[in-house]
């Protein structure tokens, strides 16, 4: 008979406020193996955690109930505090009395009952609990980072920083991400380019980061340490190893009707090219849809100015199949489409842009060689109407854009303003907004220099309409401070599009099994305290992937995923959880159910002599492997002759729990 | 098909052809319009900006004597003050408790009435591309604009008849009858008939502005479903004049039952 004592924690008032914590306490004292049972303020604290091991000392105890806070928060804290009192950890019950009671609850009677029911139920299970032992697995030490932006290349620099080996993974022909196509940067104004291109030369020539561009990631499986990932890096019909970069293959290529995505297909491009001058790899890549060669076998002319022999139009797609043990997501964002939002006229006239089109017609590397100029017709913009908040912190449950505020639009409106005061101090500049924006070092005082130095019109109000009335665009807004509304002949308007996650973010998530919000950014371990981890283990999150954020923050995102990166690898080993499935083999009939039901691929069918009373024959039993079960449990209940169970979680544990609780 | 229809106060005296067309377009599609018995003006759309039940119960009791069905509407402005009416009847708890106070002696209504405009009809239950197997005689080759306004518009919410930044339904009618649409931007704003007494300067300028802007962008002629919107972009323009008509007057036409 076990001898079990059971802890009743008020939480402060948390608890003790809806359950009474004493009455608890005596309630469960009669229980069949309770010997002990006491309540106090906080369980968790040094004083409490004393109590148990006290107590465990005492009436040497076998096992232990907490009646406290959900197991997320605390299973651990008390895991420990039972094994350093000479107790298995195993042994230790909690029954969730806050989340899952108090803080549900108003009525306290029915509250406190019902914090009853919970304690008997654990208590019942841990009369069936058996001790188990934790064993460890391997850390691979390389770290996997997918996407290449400014968080991909942070992460991956501190991470090699620290010795270990990282592969950076870019769906794009060039790492960079978004940063590299931005102008400048606010607040200090200087040059996006100039102060991440060095860092993109230092990834590339860091003898420890492995840069896999134009590539994706296949398909993950294993767990924290000892992941495997299959990568496919798409065929770019170039030898990257022949390749110098030269770029006369760009020039000379006949085809040019690609669209040019760098500069958001503002222009066109060759069906062979270089991303953009500062390409890392600095590496041609032809695009099959637009190849002549590829598509006729006519054509040919990249090959035969190649002097390096670099093309080879026969590449095929490369798998590439690694382990690791972390995996970094810095997937990033792309603004949205603003043509749904009618009433801003993007779909039906062309010097309507988004910012991110902007950037590119301020830079000097862009399509009009840093010179404004309005697509339509080519003329310099007189008025520039910009809008804010273009598909941001809309209602929900509409489909008119997105819920959140995208916190950069405020900052790189006020600096595409300034920029263009700057430049041309002859054009007007408007900005229509709902609220500016500016928490952040310098940011306000940057905003105000706009407005009061640089001669920004900034309007409080929403635009209506944006129409086109001969060769401008009649911007209808209302001015919410002077209660007007005002009519504007724009030359060109910019909405500050809402940013979203990369679309193949779902489907990363999905392989990862990372949880992700209805917005697609990836969750967080805990929203304040775990704020670069996913839920999932091993797995750690870096910029715009986890929600909008600017340049700084997402640097030292990246830099926070880094080091966590480097706390799991400089592991040798990981301790596992021991809760994993076993397989009875007298009871299994071989049916290979669970087999097809484990996400972990941790079953595997085995020809075995099996021995029993009775049973002496050579059969085909499940076997699971205990490094690779997570312990989720789709394979006990799926299991028909109830030969799979649940170490800490078995089907008879199980059952005591709902006994007790229909006993109530 | 049978259904209940409102036709209101202007369908009878100025906007004469947007019945009488209607009324024979839905005969040559099969359709069979059974006008209210009784009915009276729905209040004409000011009763909306106040709280104010008495004057809305014309409207109410439209609803109630189409007697749960489909009520079909004509005019724009009557359309919205129907459908708007239906809508807080449903959702509006207040208003429902009150106006049913008012009613009682009429007996109840149930809140029942779906109010659809024509065009809806059109769209929804004939289908166009059915009505443009009806057509007899395709307005091939003439560039229309459709002026939609803003009462059978918004707000959008509650009048559920299209998006209102960038509605469709008028320019799929005038392809349905063989005419080639215009869109142009103007063509969802209010022509300001509701400020036409008061400030005649404004009403002229949006006249003005829409008419110039589907000019701009080809039109040749255009079509309405609203009285008020006829009215003013006939007798409000300043600058220049494009020939507007009804939707239904074009609809008779291609069907080929439009006399004179």
């Amino acid at each position: 008979m076990q001898k079990i004592g059971v802890f009743v924690c008020w939480c402060g008032s948390n608890i003790a406020a809806t359950v009474d914590v004493e009455a608890v306490a005596e309630a469960v004292k009669n229980e069949p193996g309770v010997v002990f049972s006491a309540n106090y303020q906080y369980m968790c604290s040094a004083a409490g955690q004393k109590l148990i091991q006290d107590a465990i000392h005492e009436h040497h105890l076998t096992g232990i109930v907490v009646c406290s806070c959900s197991p997320r928060m605390h299973e651990a804290t008390f895991r420990k505090t039972a094994e350093s009192a000479g107790l298995n950890p195993y042994m230790v019950e909690i029954a969730n009395i806050r989340e899952q009671c108090s803080w549900i609850h108003k009525d306290k009677e029915e509250a406190t009952a019902k914090a009853i029911v919970l304690a008997k139920a654990a208590i019942s299970k841990l009369r069936n609990d058996t001790p188990l032992q934790a064993g460890t697995s391997a850390v691979t030490k390389r770290c996997l980072v997918i996407g290449g932006g400014i968080a991909g290349i942070q992460t991956a620099l501190d991470v090699a920083d620290a010795g270990y080996e990282v592969d950076i993974v870019e769906q794009r022909p060039t790492i960079g991400g978004r940063m590299a196509q931005l102008d400048k940067t606010f607040p200090t104004l200087d040059c996006a380019a100039c102060i991440l291109t060095p860092k993109m030369v230092e990834a590339s020539q860091n003898e420890k980061i492995n840069i896999i561009s134009y590539a994706k990631v296949e398909k993950v499986s294993g767990f924290v340490g000892s992941f495997k990932a299959t990568i496919r890096k798409k065929a770019r019909f170039v030898d990257e190893t022949k390749c110098t970069g030269c770029s006369l293959c760009t020039t000379k290529c006949p085809s040019r009707k690609g669209k040019n995505e760098f500069n958001m297909n503002l222009d066109n491009r060759g069906a062979i090219y270089i991303p953009f001058a500062q390409a890392i790899p600095n590496v041609a890549v032809i695009d099959p849809e637009q190849c002549i060669k590829l598509k006729t076998g006519k054509c040919g002319l990249c090959e035969k100015v190649c002097s390096a022999g670099a093309i080879n139009y026969k590449q095929e797609d490369e798998l590439i199949e690694r382990e690791y043990g972390a995996i970094v997501v810095a997937t990033g964002f792309k603004p949205i489409d603003p043509s749904p939002l009618n009433e801003f006229g993007y779909a039906d006239n062309a010097d309507v842009v988004t910012s991110l089109e902007f950037e590119r017609l301020m830079n000097a590397a862009g399509p009009t060689k840093g010179t404004l100029l309005r697509p339509s017709d080519g003329k310099h913009p007189k008025t520039i109407v910009f809008i804010q908040c273009v598909g941001s912190r809309c209602e929900e449950n509409t489909k008119r854009g997105k819920p959140y505020c995208s916190k950069i639009c405020c900052m790189y409106t006020a600096k595409h303003a300034m920029l263009v005061r700057e430049k041309y101090p002859d054009t007007d500049v408007h900005v229509f907004y709902i609220d500016v924006r500016t928490p952040g070092k310098n940011f306000d005082e940057f905003y105000r220099r706009a407005a009061e130095q640089y001669g920004v019109d900034y309007i409080k109000g929403m635009v209506g309409k944006v129409a086109k009335e001969g060769d401008k665009l009649m911007v209808q807004g209302s001015d919410l401070i002077n209660n007007e509304q005002v009519h504007i002949a724009a030359d060109m308007v910019v909405l500050a599009t809402a940013i979203e996650p990369d679309p193949t973010a779902r489907s990363i998530g999905t392989m990862l099994t990372a949880s992700m919000d209805t917005n697609d950014f990836f969750t967080e371990a805990h929203p304040k305290l775990r704020p670069v981890e996913s839920p999932t283990a091993g797995i750690f999150l870096s910029g715009v992937a986890q929600g909008p954020k600017d340049i700084p923050e997402t640097v030292a995102q990246a830099g926070a995923a880094a080091s966590k990166v480097i706390g799991l690898l400089a592991k040798d080993h990981l301790v596992t959880n021991p809760c994993v499935a076993q397989s009875n083999e007298l009871m299994c009939n071989g049916c290979s159910q669970c087999e097809k039901v484990c996400p972990y691929g941790a079953i595997t069918y085995v020809e075995k002599e099996v021995r029993g009373p009775g049973v002496r024959e050579v059969r085909r039993v499940a076997q699971v492997n205990p490094a690779v079960c997570q312990g989720c449990g789709a394979c006990t209940v799926t299991c028909p002759s109830g030969a799979m169970d649940l170490k800490g979680f078995s089907n008879k544990q199980i059952l005591a729990e709902v006994d007790a609780i229909c006993r109530w | 098909m049978i259904y209940s229809y409102y036709p209101g106060c202007t369908l009878k005296d100025r906007a004469k052809q947007l019945d009488i067309c209607a009324r024979k377009s839905a005969e040559a599609l099969g359709i069979t319009l059974q006008e209210l018995p009784n009915w009276q003006c729905c209040g004409a759309v000011y009763p909306q900006v106040t709280d104010e039940i008495a004057s809305r119960l014309s409207a109410v009791r439209a609803l109630q004597s189409a007697e749960g069905g489909k009520l079909v509407t004509m005019c724009s402005a009557c359309h919205h003050v129907l459908k708007r009416t239906a809508y807080d009847w449903n959702a509006d708890e207040n208003f429902r408790t009150k106006a049913a106070n008012y009613l009682a002696e009429d007996g109840g209504y149930d809140g029942a009435t779906e109010v659809v405009h024509f065009l809806e009809v059109l769209r929804d239950e004939v289908g166009f591309d059915e009505l443009k197997k009806k057509v007899v005689n395709p307005l091939t080759g003439r560039k229309i604009g459709a002026f939609y306004g803003c009462m059978v518009l918004r707000p959008g919410k509650v009048l559920a008849f299209d998006d209102p930044e960038n509605p469709t339904i008028i320019e799929d009618f005038i392809k349905a009858i063989g005419a080639t649409p215009v869109k142009y931007p103007y063509r969802n704003e209010c022509c300001g008939a509701y400020v036409a007494l008061e400030d005649k300067g404004s009403a002229e300028h949006q006249v003005d502005r829409a008419l110039n802007s589907a000019m701009d962008a080809g039109c040749d002629e255009l079509i309405t479903a609203c009285p008020l919107c006829m009215y003013n972009l006939v007798e409000n323009a300043t600058a220049h004049k494009l020939p507007v008509k009804y939707f239904t007057e074009l609809l008779a036409e291609a069907l080929g039952v439009k006399e004179g």
